[in-house]
């Protein structure tokens, strides 16, 4: 075992582990942020997406040792009262039914505006490809960007 | 309404500080519904307790799965309470079965199966809240009113909070359901409405407790290798290296269940894999354990099991004599024989895993009093009226304590679809926690959720019918040949009666749509090693996809438009169903533009299904072009489920029950190989992706006075036979198979 430093949501962390276990797991069974969720594993399903420094990554492919300096942020700390752009769309638009993969969409949206505020339409299904949703949500996930991006003018 | 209904149960918090009312409803047939289970019953109760601090707490015995069950109970219990919305809580109510009758849902019943005692519940609690007030007030109750989370006196203007009156109304004699006055549904305030779900913020915050988020000091974390082989069994097992992986505690073999001991006790539903568990600190430590663990398998029953091999069995099946003849009306095979067109046409379904988005899992503990407790994202935690068999109940069986020992923590799921109305991955928890004696968390990765579901059942059906002179159909046989659902759970004897076997696999009622003199319906079984069970909509997602296609075969036949044929064929007999189907398909075909012409290369498709008293027609609309390849553009449904208690709710699961359904169409296919399944990720069963979902509308048929079953599965049947039906408008090539192939298409 080793330690690693971690930032979380602002807050630093020293935790015991190797450096290849998945940031996933640690966050989940270490640090006890079950916000991200685990989907497959293998980076095929984006329910385990966080931001390292604002960019969505896959946190089942990102061993804990990679991640160095870099701030990470899960669904907990996107916003403390569910008032991030992305969070106010998605209630406004009811997208979730199960809301196992919400997570993961919420924080691939919120990455994905950062970078482009008003993506087309095109543009938002080829970033959010990468994040199933099996309620399949997709079209109300797509109507929540539009909103968000509108909305943050 | 049931007339004998009286009040059993009152119970007053031992603190008094708050108001609790509970109440049952004898058991009433619901006679017509269609269930997966056998004719159900229904016996409801709930609770509500309204505290001093005017907090409304309602326990609801639904499950929550995604279906939006928790707000729709929320919403009629709060009309008839005359609830200030904000003020209500929905928590799950716990397994005890004496006094929640109803501890679980299944096909699409939430719904209708609260409808009625939700508003009975909430009307009960405000008759006495309004007595109480009187009483305090010494005035009439006639002149009082309650509004918004207070009683109001009407002449003086006098309000008291329902919180202030919790104590008084406690002290009062329970008011029978059956003298309870319920709204009249113009003044309803939320029922109707499209109301914002209660458990979003939670689920767009992350703060949504599913299954694998339970979290208890001391709690191990596991993970089995099981045998890949269905029926197959360890061989040998060397754990020296699994043992030093950091982080792993201990290694144990647990035992199949069902598999090779199918019993009266445990048989009901359960089939556990049985394998090897290796117990961790962590997942990721309990995986790579696994990982190190170098292991052997007997293949078992099933080693020349695959896809292949039962499509071989399929197709002499479907052309040689029935087990069962379910409707034989007229006499088919006759006008078959001499008659003028003849159609027909075979079509092939495959195995569907329900690959929910949290894999399966369930944590358990067992503690020293015996006493043990399971929290699992489960649609059947305690037993119902029509499936005495539940979660609590199974698990008391396998560990040979009464039932009341065994305490379930019903968590979210993360989807079900059909797959957690089985309780195999919470007694796998059982299992390793009895081992243990701490909680343990028993995670399945996706691979194992992936290679251990229990399917969709593979089927094959048979279609032929033939057309008079004037275009009318004038007779119609379907053979319907599949690894039928109830081989994989009942006892040798029960499966002697070919009815029971073919129960699961179809509607075996007269139900075809369409008019038809000469009809013939039947059933031939193929034996499979693979667990099948319930998938969304069950039978009716393979029924469907062969009759609305072969009816548009019937209608390409005759000459005819698809749309018009389906209206001019609709069974005069059957007045009620036809009349709700050509609502549907008339709403579907206004909306989607039926008839006006579209560019080359697109085409337009229609199909029609009732599931669950749920009308839905679907106009699915595709295009082909050689470098994009197949697409499917819009979807537009129209949707007749009777009174709509939440229509943004109803759009949202139509919306998704189509999505749901194009994985099968597009992509999605389990295939066996070896009695194992050949697919493991979500890299080789490839769902459904926001890159493919189409634009989707959904119109709902306004009216009725009450809710049909459900909607959580009436979306799915008609998709695949809409898209097939744009293909072949689209390309005159005939999708008759399941994903589609397309190869069809390189010319």
């Amino acid at each position: 075992m080793a330690q690693t430093r971690l930032v979380v949501n602002g807050k630093p962390h020293e935790v015991d582990v190797a450096p290849e276990v998945p940031l996933l797991w640690v966050l989940r069974d270490t640090l006890g942020l079950t916000g991200t969720k685990y989907g497959c594993g293998m980076g095929l399903c984006g329910a385990c997406t966080v931001h390292l420094d604002g960019e969505a990554v896959r946190s089942c492919q990102t061993p804990a040792g990679s991640v160095g300096a870099k701030r990470i942020t899960t669904i907990e700390g996107l916003s403390a009262d569910l008032s991030h752009p992305v969070q106010k769309a998605w209630i406004a638009e009811q997208v979730p039914q199960c809301g196992y993969c919400q997570s993961g969409q919420i924080m691939q949206a919120a990455s994905l505006l950062a970078k482009n505020p008003h993506p087309s339409r095109e543009e938002i299904d080829r970033e959010m490809t990468g994040n199933i949703c099996r309620c399949a949500t997709y079209n109300r996930i797509r109507r929540a960007i539009l909103r968000a991006a509108q909305e943050s003018v | 309404m049931n007339t004998e209904t009286t009040v059993d149960r009152r119970t007053v918090l031992k603190s008094g500080a708050a108001l609790i009312v509970g109440f049952y409803l004898p058991a009433r047939a619901r006679a017509g519904k269609r269930s997966v289970h056998g004719p159900q019953t229904f016996e409801a109760n709930a609770w509500i307790a309204v505290s001093a601090d005017d907090r409304i707490t309602l326990l609801t015995e639904i499950p929550e799965m995604g279906q939006g069950t928790r707000t729709a109970d929320a919403m009629m219990l709060a009309d008839e309470l005359e609830a200030d919305w904000p003020t209500i809580r929905v928590e799950q109510a716990p397994t005890i079965p004496d006094v929640y009758k109803h501890l679980g849902t299944g096909g699409s019943g939430g719904t209708t199966g609260t409808w009625m005692p939700m508003r009975q519940a909430g009307a009960q609690a405000r008759e006495m809240l309004l007595t109480a007030a009187a009483n305090q007030w010494s005035v009439p109750k006639g002149e009082c009113q309650a509004s918004n989370g207070r009683i109001i006196h009407l002449p003086t203007g006098r309000q008291l909070r329902y919180g202030e009156l919790v104590e008084a109304a406690s002290r009062l004699p329970a008011v029978r359901l059956d003298q309870i006055p319920l709204k009249d549904p113009r003044s309803y305030r939320f029922i109707g409405k499209p109301i914002a779900r209660v458990d979003v913020p939670s689920k767009v915050g992350g703060t949504a407790a599913f299954g694998t988020d339970v979290r208890i000091p001391g709690m191990l974390f596991a993970v089995i290798a099981r045998c890949p082989h269905f029926g197959g069994e360890l061989a040998t097992c060397d754990d020296s290296i699994a043992r030093t992986v950091p982080g792993v505690r201990r290694i144990f073999r647990v035992p199949p269940i069902g598999f090779t001991r199918l019993t009266a006790e445990v048989g009901r539903n359960l089939n556990v894999a049985g394998g090897v568990a290796v117990v961790a600190d962590s997942t990721w430590a309990a995986i790579q354990g696994r990982k190190a663990l170098k292991l052997t398998w007997n293949k078992g029953p099933g080693a020349l099991e695959s896809t292949q091999s039962l499509r071989a069995q399929f197709r002499p099946l479907a052309a040689g004599p029935p087990t069962v003849v379910s409707v034989d009306r007229g006499d088919a095979l006759q006008v078959l024989e001499h008659a003028g067109k003849r159609v027909e046409a075979e079509y092939e379904l495959p195995f569907q895993a329900h690959a929910t988005m949290e894999p399966m899992n369930a944590t358990a503990h067992v503690r020293d009093d015996g006493r043990i407790e399971v929290w699992s994202p489960t649609q059947i935690p305690g037993p119902r009226p029509s499936s005495p068999a539940a979660t609590q109940t199974e698990i008391a069986a396998l560990a040979k304590v009464p039932p009341d020992h065994v305490t379930v923590h019903t968590m979210f799921s993360g989807g079900s679809f059909g797959r957690r109305y089985q309780w195999d991955y919470t007694a796998e928890a059982w299992q390793v926690a009895n081992e243990m004696r701490v909680p343990v968390q028993v995670l399945w990765t996706r691979e194992d959720d992936m290679q251990h579901d229990f399917y969709r059942q593979y089927s094959y059906q048979r279609m032929s019918g033939v057309l008079d002179d004037r275009g009318n159909i004038v007779a119609w046989a379907r053979r319907l040949v599949s690894t039928p659902i109830r081989s994989v759970f009942d006892s040798a004897e029960s499966l002697k009666d070919p009815e029971n076997v073919a129960s699961q696999e179809m509607d075996s009622s007269d139900s075809l749509p369409y008019q038809v003199s000469n009809y013939l319906l039947d059933y031939a079984p193929v034996n499979s090693v693979v667990p099948r069970a319930w998938w969304r909509s069950v039978s009716s997602s393979f029924e469907a996809f062969a009759i609305e296609c072969f009816i548009d075969e019937l209608a390409h036949a005759a000459g005819a438009d698809p749309y018009q044929f389906r209206l001019r064929n609709l069974r005069p007999d059957r007045p009620e169903n036809s009349r709700k189907l050509r609502g549907v398909l008339e709403l579907a075909a206004n909306r989607s533009g039926w008839g006006q012409p579209l560019p080359p290369g697109h085409g337009r498709g229609i199909a029609c299904y009732q599931f669950a008293g749920t009308y839905v027609a679907q106009v699915a609309e595709v295009s082909f072009g050689k470098s994009v390849g197949l697409q499917v553009n819009r979807v537009v449904a129209a949707v007749d489920c009777g009174f709509s208690v939440n229509p943004n709710n109803v759009c949202a699961l139509i919306e998704g029950g189509i999505n749901y359904a194009l994985t099968p169409v597009l992509s999605g296919e389990i295939t066996i190989k070896g009695g194992a399944v050949e697919q493991n990720n979500f890299h080789d069963y490839k769902v459904l992706r926001m890159a493919d979902a189409p634009e989707i509308e959904v119109h709902i048929v306004p009216g009725g006075t009450d809710p049909a079953d459900g909607v959580g599965e009436a979306g799915v049947p008609p998709l695949a036979p809409a898209v097939a039906n744009a293909i072949f408008a689209a390309t005159r090539v005939r999708l008759r198979r399941l994903p589609i192939d397309t190869r069809l298409f390189e010319t």
